[in-house]
């Protein structure tokens, strides 16, 4: 991801800024221009909770490069108390211990490095709630 | 007055026992037991860096206060482990944390008295009036060679410090700075392990700016060793802070809250001020609590404290260090840990 764009994600991706739809009240994440349940376009700015249930995982034996020093890692599809999906890893626990209904905190953490010589990338994973 | 009216620690799940290390490089396991004291140490993943530490702690440390985070008006970072060499972060931190953009932002450095460096600038910068709140946060993952004594000991965490003059959950009291130039630790620009004076790096330097800035603060605030419930000094073994407590005339007793260096090991600028932070999890209003630092190179920063009223009810809206050492871990091999702590040389 070029350094403008990961600029540019900087308050979905640290702070979980997410959309109300002044429609509906659905919130989605990240921001968009139409609702998806009543297409509505007009929004208001929200916060997400920094914590979720696990929607849905699987586990990544074969890594992208950049990933592959944390292979194998857990993916989940976690949704907030808000209603907000988001897709994430999750992390310090054992992968196959990650499971549907499971409680998790959403946590700052480094995402993603742009090789040696470039920019951090920072943003959220998901780990066992406390 | 000013004083701390929020604070936060952070300490990473991963940990690695000495007599594993040990194992890899054929020591003994009870000689580092006994001499330095350790048990184990805490052991940053590869996602978790001084930032993120920060984040966490200084999100704690927000939740405690109560404070709308756009109110805080300076963030300072002591670490020796800053993840950029060119690029603050505090940036990250403030943006992360929903201070940004009318805050002061600076990344401070003295080996490992950077944390409480930037607690003395913050409480500077509040009781001056200059700012309505101001974050100071020691934190690091800090670096050991490998097969060095170093190695037993760096480990990673740290703690966020929030100062402004209302509702406050410690009043500070009393503040002392004591620096000299001493060559006992160092990392040259470039140089991926400190490198230390062994022995050299106890009386000339732990010692004698630990001691020196203890006995000044006493004189100074004109309390006892008596006086206190708690005390916290620099962690950077299991040994040299009960020493420095012997000599002083502090108890055991005084001593063991914030003496959490066995099983966290030394995360350099995020030692004492994470010592401290155990204190606060426990302390009862009115209770006064001594914490001096100490940072090679070298120089030692001495806060005296007091606990409110407020504490108590405060401190349960964030972990606590106890849960945070005693909770959930993850114990790992020698080769998990040097893959952990990028030891290991990959081709690109």
């Amino acid at each position: 991801m070029p350094s403008p764009r990961n600029w540019r994600e900087i308050p979905a991706r640290y702070r979980l800024e997410a959309a109300r739809c002044r429609g509906c009240g659905k919130v989605v994440y990240p921001a968009r221009r139409a609702c998806p349940a009543c297409r509505g376009q007009e929004f208001e700015k929200t916060m997400l909770s920094w914590k979720g249930k696990v929607v849905t995982s699987t586990v990544v034996q074969v890594a992208p490069t950049e990933f592959q020093m944390e292979a194998p890692y857990a993916v989940a599809i976690v949704e907030t108390p808000e209603g907000a999906r988001l897709m994430t890893q999750v992390v310090d626990c054992d992968p196959g211990a990650v499971q549907p209904g499971m409680e998790v905190a959403l946590v700052f953490r480094l995402i993603r490095r742009e090789g040696h010589g470039g920019i951090l990338c920072y943003g959220f994973k998901a780990v066992p709630a406390a | 007055m000013a004083g701390i009216v929020g604070y936060g620690a952070y300490i990473p799940r991963n940990r690695i026992k000495a007599e594993e290390i040990a194992r890899q490089w054929g020591k003994d396991p009870e000689t580092i037991r006994r001499g330095l004291l350790l048990e184990e140490k805490s052991v940053p993943g590869l996602d978790e860096d001084t930032i993120t530490i920060s984040v966490a702690a200084g999100r704690s440390a927000i939740a405690r206060a109560g404070i709308a985070p756009a109110k805080i008006g300076a963030v300072y970072i002591g670490s020796e482990s800053h993840p950029y060499a060119v690029k603050p972060s505090g940036t990250a931190l403030i943006e992360a944390l929903g201070i940004a953009p009318e805050v002061h932002v600076a990344d401070f450095e003295f080996a490992c008295k950077a944390g409480t460096e930037a607690m003395f600038v913050s409480l500077g910068l509040v009781e001056s009036g200059r700012v309505e709140y101001a974050m100071g946060i020691g934190a690091d993952t800090s670096q050991g060679a490998p097969n060095d004594a170093l190695e037993f000991s760096a480990s990673a965490g740290g703690a966020a410090y929030l100062f402004g003059r209302e509702n406050l959950l410690a009043e500070v009291l009393e503040t002392y700075s004591f620096t000299t130039d001493t060559p006992d630790f160092w990392r040259r620009e470039g140089q991926f392990y400190p490198r230390h004076g062994g022995r050299f790096t106890g009386e000339p330097a732990y010692f004698k700016h630990v001691e020196s800035a203890t006995r000044a603060i006493l004189k100074k605030s004109g309390f006892k060793p008596a006086d206190f419930r708690y005390v916290v000094f620099h962690m950077p073994n299991g040994k040299f802070p009960l020493q420095a407590a012997r000599t002083l005339g502090f108890s055991k007793e005084q001593m063991a809250t914030g003496w959490v260096v066995n099983t966290m090991g030394n995360t350099y600028s995020g030692s004492s001020p994470t010592g401290l932070a155990a204190i606060l999890d426990v302390a009862a209003p009115g209770d006064l609590i001594l914490i001096t630092s100490f940072g090679s190179g070298a120089g030692s920063d001495s806060f005296v404290l007091k606990a409110t009223k407020l504490l108590p009810e405060r401190r349960a809206l964030a972990p606590t260090v106890r849960s945070m050492l005693d909770g959930p871990r993850r114990y790992l091999t020698y080769g998990e840990y040097a893959k952990f702590r990028e030891k290991i040389i990959l081709n690109d």
